[in-house]
């Protein structure tokens, strides 16, 4: 029997919700890493039961865990505790942890312009490998994109991208100067796009040696320089796998498209109530209905009027309808953030978000309606999930 | 034999419950402690100090005999009573956040 398996990372530890195809009725298990904050975590592509794990904490730093079996059993790869840490002839072995910029790490600009080196706080995202279990992309804070080839016990920057020429001129958001999508293309292995905030979308065409920013169509309203090549605050892109090219955008504010590999983005906002907005992404067998949750403001990190309403739009933007059915539609005040937004592989498309508020709502018919899986789990950072056979 | 006192969390990530005992040479400093605990319990690389730098992380404190050890010199030997096991290391997360 086939079965979802969604995948919650929140502020005080992990959590794992089943269910089988019908999508009904749902196990809660966890909370996994009790107390710490897990930004992210996802399933390998090519071995499901493999799942790898951001927990992070301000007191701690930086952990990575992994799961062989589905999230029963997790370990951090690298050291089994007891043993030496370097091998013979004192080469380290895996400290899965440690992420070290490569070369002289440099400067950014700070808030107030002034330049401030970069310094690494935590990984937002990791996005496996398309076709080996065993390679995992991270996206971190400060921004840079690392890689491990060895199922995350040994992680190497891929440094063309934080060395980009105007990696000098970036600057934090208000929530740091991270880097939090990652899509690999799944027709072209040597393209991958990534999104940071507050620099803006670059791609990579030689798997991750060069980058290209894609922010021509952006407009931002604290960048003076209309034809700003960088700056730009990129909340969240997607794409359908079946057209990789086609991507779409959550920026800070407004909702965007690109048909041409982020070449170039046109705005899609249309009727929305509001454009800003964190979360974005793509039914899974129709490629140009879209969702996303608009928020207030970036000064009210809240949704419109109370009202907890997914958008969808069939159209690939600019027409968009709201899904309210099964969704609080007075007093609500809770925000879904970037990555707390997928769906799953079923025929009806099942749709998952989570909740500033702790709740995760599940939509079985491609949003017409929606359920609480969970009411009450600490605030939401990330929502995955997984189609099992 | 040096008795290190954890935070929970970093018991649970070392997997041990209760205080860790180490065999440290001397001399015995808050560097040759920390290197002994990182070498038996490698995943807790990174999470107390700094992997490159080797500083202490912002949040965490160290104590030996009722005194804040943070800020001395990490080569600085470290009280007698510490050295024989009389009186643990401890490593102490900050309370922070309301």
């Amino acid at each position: 029997m086939s079965k979802a398996r969604v995948l919650v990372g929140t502020r005080k530890g992990a959590f794992i919700l089943t269910a089988d195809g019908k999508r009904q009725n749902w196990e809660v298990s966890g909370p996994y890493f009790s107390g710490w904050e897990l930004y992210h975590l996802k399933g390998s592509p090519v071995d499901p039961d493999r799942i790898f794990a951001s927990q992070t904490s301000g007191w701690f730093g930086q952990v990575i865990q992994r799961s062989d079996d589905g999230g029963k059993t997790w370990i951090q790869p690298g050291t089994p505790p007891g043993e030496p840490a370097s091998a013979p002839g004192g080469m380290p072995k895996g400290e899965s942890n440690k992420f070290v910029y490569e070369g002289v790490a440099g400067t950014h600009k700070w808030y107030d312009g002034t330049p401030h080196p970069w310094e690494f706080k935590r990984v937002w995202h990791l996005e496996p490998s398309l076709t080996d279990p065993d390679t995992v992309y991270a996206g971190v804070e400060d921004a840079a994109l690392f890689i491990s080839r060895d199922g995350g016990k040994n992680w190497k920057e891929l440094s063309g991208l934080r060395c980009h020429s105007t990696g000098q001129t970036w600057q934090p958001g208000a929530g740091g100067m991270c880097l939090h999508t990652i899509l690999l293309d799944p027709k072209n292995h040597k393209r991958i796009y990534v999104a940071i905030s507050a620099a803006g979308a670059f791609r990579s065409d030689d798997a991750g040696q060069t980058w290209k920013p894609i922010n021509k169509g952006l407009r931002s309203e604290f960048i003076p320089d209309p034809d700003a090549e960088v700056g730009h605050c990129v909340h969240r892109i997607a794409h359908h796998p079946s057209r990789p090219d086609v991507l779409f955008m959550q920026k800070h504010w407004d909702v965007m498209r690109s048909e041409n590999a982020g070449d170039s983005w046109r705005e899609v906002s249309g009727n929305l109530p509001t454009d800003f907005g964190f979360v974005i992404d793509v039914h899974a067998h129709e490629p140009e209905t879209v969702y996303v949750v608009p928020i207030k403001s970036d000064g009210e990190h809240f949704v419109q009027d109370a009202k907890l309403r997914v958008y969808r739009s069939r159209t690939g933007g600019n027409d968009w309808e709201a899904l309210t059915k099964g969704l609080p539609q007075k007093d609500c005040y809770v925000n879904v953030l970037r990555d707390a937004m997928a769906v799953d592989r079923f025929d009806p498309c099942g749709i998952y978000f989570g909740t500033t508020g702790g709740q995760v709502y599940a939509s079985a018919d491609g949003g017409d309606s929606w359920n609480a899986i969970v009411r009450d789990l600490p605030a939401v950072l990330s929502v995955e999930v997984q189609t099992l056979p | 034999m040096i008795l290190v006192v954890l935070p929970a969390h970093l018991r649970t990530l070392a997997h041990v419950q209760g205080d860790v005992q180490l065999e440290v040479a001397a001399p015995v400093t808050a560097r040759s402690v920390l290197d002994a605990l990182e070498a038996r319990y490698p995943m807790l690389r990174g999470t107390i100090r700094d992997h490159v730098t080797l500083e202490r992380r912002p949040f965490l404190r160290f104590f030996a005999c009722e005194q804040d050890i943070s800020f001395e010199s990490p080569d600085a030997p470290l009280p007698e009573a510490v050295v024989s096991g009389r009186e643990p290391f401890f490593i102490i997360g900050a309370i922070a956040g309301g």
